[in-house]
């Protein structure tokens, strides 16, 4: 008998297409059902977020980080004010700390929430996304009440915020808390130990530690691997170093260690220590403070570069920015962590099926808005 | 451990390949091009430096006559020290050799530097425009590039009143 | 009042066909599920939990070839504009096309360095309603559609336009 070789077709995914979240081509080379190469185009969203920065002055940059991850917005600015903060040398109110580490985590529980909804969407689970989405609007409320804006905030300012906690701010978190902490069981339930879910993802695309550090991929893609590496333990920014949490790791519970379940779980297990870093930090908030105390008149940094990375919900997010003392920034280069976790998609998803690469692609929680930049 | 010392060891292992600057204003190492790929790959494998994780490859343009940069953030995820390279090359012509054999990711970020900058790594599996379209013109992120007027028969500057 | 007076069983109803047209296509137009930047999760919100535009008869369809209204929700890149603009072509008429968001509309916050983004998507497209915001809430969106509803329900299909 010989042996029948299929034909290689390339097969082209996207710029439109419903799981691609957002605007992205996959070119990927198929044989029969089995991939064996994918492509990434990408660069449909380009919005020229760089060269914006060099034409304005560094507080008109906050908007535009905002944009960058629009599901993220909070912890994209936050990156940026402590850079620059940094690089002023301006220490903010304790008050501020306090209040950014609120909004940073009840962010990250926002974001988690909308890539856990859609990436059982991806693979056919619509309901969940439901229940998901139903818990972020809790959170978006909250966040309107703060600053008056649901999904881009332009919160945090160098040296400050742009607005104080409102009356009622603190009873109003402790009870979407109580409420939400129960929930997370309740998704368990609908989507993670579900059978079907199960099987879509664990053991698929599974991505080995090395690989992981080599293609420089961060957050819980990382620690999906079983890396235990979080820039909130290991460098610790902000006040982050004054709570207590732990860093969930990938421990291959349906499957082995790395696989897309795994990075699932992380996300939910850090929904948790999120729930836990809010709590200790609206007890220890202190009431007193002026949030615009620290704010400069002007901002111009000294002559000089700083690369200063935090954790943003999909890993390391860096800023590299270079000043040259004027009212400009000379450069800014953010260093986006969904650009890494997209470049291994092709290393991991080779020799799995069409339909486990939307998992995949799922499960690496991508923002086109980050990645294009 | 610190530029100054990471410096010193790059000097005594490759001489040649440090670019001793007179008066230190900021704090990282610049490198000439010639040995970077076994600069790299020292970085990467002693024991004592261990920069497993490429954070980051800038591209900057000094403006006017200056060359430009390619600047490297290395850290080291085990043991939690970082430095930073900088590479200067001509404005003319810009080549230098590519390091995307020893960090993978090193294949994006250059992509990325090519696509804005045009600085050609060389040694590239795939350097092609990665953000633009395949035929886009000029290098955006260079101090004088120009908007285009039309880009397949679109305005690109605003127009409407 | 006449002949026709009082002559029908229940649940008959008389009206023009024309009415009767534009009636059905205004109460469910199906959307094209297009997003491509910051204003795509908040159409996605719209969609979801809480706004629910499936009570205003509004689906969302993968294809364009489903779809009756596009909503262009985000920025449209140079890059993409193109794709755009395929994509409008490959829908059935009647179509219509909602132009969501500042970026869809003008450029939003990058119409002034932008290289690479289209100032508008009415340059390529024609659009039907602009909903303004960066990005709009769920509300203005849901805004935008009850008046494109309502536009939709002024057409007349058959009857034969008139010389200008
Ligand atoms: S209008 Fe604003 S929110 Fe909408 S896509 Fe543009 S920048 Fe994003």
């Amino acid at each position: 008998m010989s042996i029948i070789r299929g034909e290689e077709m390339v097969l082209n995914i996207g710029p439109q297409h419903p799981s691609t979240h957002g605007v992205l081509r996959l070119k990927v080379k198929t044989d029969g059902e089995i991939v064996s190469e994918i492509t990434p185009v990408i660069g449909y969203l380009h919005r020229c977020f760089e060269k914006h920065c060099e034409n304005i002055t560094y507080e008109q940059v906050i908007p535009y980080t905002d944009r960058c991850d629009y599901i993220a917005a909070m912890n994209n600015s936050f990156g940026y004010v402590i850079a620059i903060e940094e690089m002023m040398d301006i220490h903010v109110p304790e008050r501020v700390e306090y209040i950014r580490v609120i909004m940073a985590e009840l962010n990250r529980i926002a974001s988690h929430l909308l890539a856990l909804g859609t990436n059982g969407l991806d693979i056919g689970a619509f309901t969940p996304f439901l229940y998901m989405f139903r818990d972020r609007e809790y959170i978006l409320d909250l966040f309107e009440t703060v600053c008056g804006a649901r999904l881009l905030y332009n919160y945090m300012w160098v040296g400050g915020l742009s607005h104080d906690l409102p009356v009622g701010f603190v009873e109003a978190a402790y009870k979407f808390l109580d409420n939400f902490e129960p929930q997370i069981d309740e998704y368990n339930n609908l989507l993670m130990y579900n059978k079907i879910f199960v099987e879509r993802t664990a053991d698929v695309g599974v991505l080995p530690a090395d690989v992981a550090i080599n293609y420089g991929v961060s957050g819980p893609n990382l620690r999906g691997s079983g890396v235990k590496w979080d820039l909130r333990k290991n460098e610790p920014y902000s006040i982050y170093d004054r709570f207590e949490f732990d860093i969930p790791v990938g421990e291959g519970i349906m499957g082995s260690v790395g696989d897309c379940w795994d990075r699932y779980w992380v996300r939910i297990q850090e929904m948790r220590e999120s729930v836990k870093i809010v709590r200790q930090a609206l007890k220890q908030l202190p009431s007193e403070g002026d949030i615009h105390e620290a704010i400069p008149r002007k901002i111009r940094p000294p002559k000089g570069s700083i690369y200063k990375r935090t954790e943003s919900p999909r890993g390391d997010l860096g800023y590299y920015i270079v000043s040259d003392g004027k009212p400009k920034p000379f450069r800014v280069k953010m260093r986006s962590p969904a650009f890494t976790a997209m470049s291994v998609l092709d290393e991991i998803s080779r020799g799995w099926m069409l339909s486990d690469v939307l998992a995949i692609l799922g499960s690496l929680d991508i923002v086109l808005g980050e990645i294009d930049r | 451990m610190i530029n100054e010392q990471v410096a010193q060891k790059l000097e005594t292992q490759f001489p040649g390949a440090v670019i001793v600057q007179e008066e230190p204003v900021e704090d990282c190492i610049m490198l000439t091009s010639d040995q970077w790929q076994d600069v790299a790959k020292f970085l990467r494998d002693d024991p004592e430096l261990k920069f497993d994780s490429l954070q980051c490859i800038t591209g900057v343009d000094l403006g006017d006559e200056n060359p430009m940069d390619v600047r490297y953030n290395l850290h080291s995820m085990s043991l939690l020290h970082k430095i930073e390279i900088r590479i200067p090359v001509k404005k003319d012509n810009p080549t230098i050799p590519s390091i995307e054999k020893i960090w993978r990711i090193g294949d994006w970020f250059e992509r990325e530097v090519y696509d804005m900058y045009g600085i050609r790594f060389e040694g590239h599996r795939d350097l092609r425009r990665m953000l633009l379209p395949e035929d886009w013109e000029g290098w955006p992120l260079r101090k004088d590039y120009e908007t285009p007027q039309t880009y397949h028969g679109m305005v690109v500057p605003k127009v409407k009143s | 009042m006449g002949y026709l007076e009082h002559k029908f069983e229940d649940n008959i109803i008389v009206t023009k066909l024309d009415k009767l047209l534009s009636w059905a296509r205004s109460t469910s137009p199906w959307y094209f599920q297009f997003g491509l930047a910051c204003c795509a999760i908040e159409m996605m919100a719209a969609a979801a939990s809480r706004h629910d535009l499936e009570r205003i008869g509004m689906m969302p369809r993968s294809s364009p070839r489903q779809a009756d209204v596009m909503i262009v929700a985000g920025t449209v890149s140079i890059k993409m504009a193109e794709r755009v603009k395929r994509l409008y072509d490959q829908m059935a008429d009647p179509k219509y096309v909602i132009a969501m968001g500042s970026c869809a509309t003008s450029g939003g916050p990058y119409w002034q360095h932008g290289y690479h983004v289209l100032k508008g998507v009415d340059l390529i497209i024609p659009v039907d309603v602009y909903i303004p915001g960066c990005p709009p809430r769920p509300e203005s969106l849901i805004e935008g559609l009850i008046k494109l509803q309502e536009k939709i329900r002024g057409e007349r299909p058959l009857t034969k336009e008139k010389d200008a």
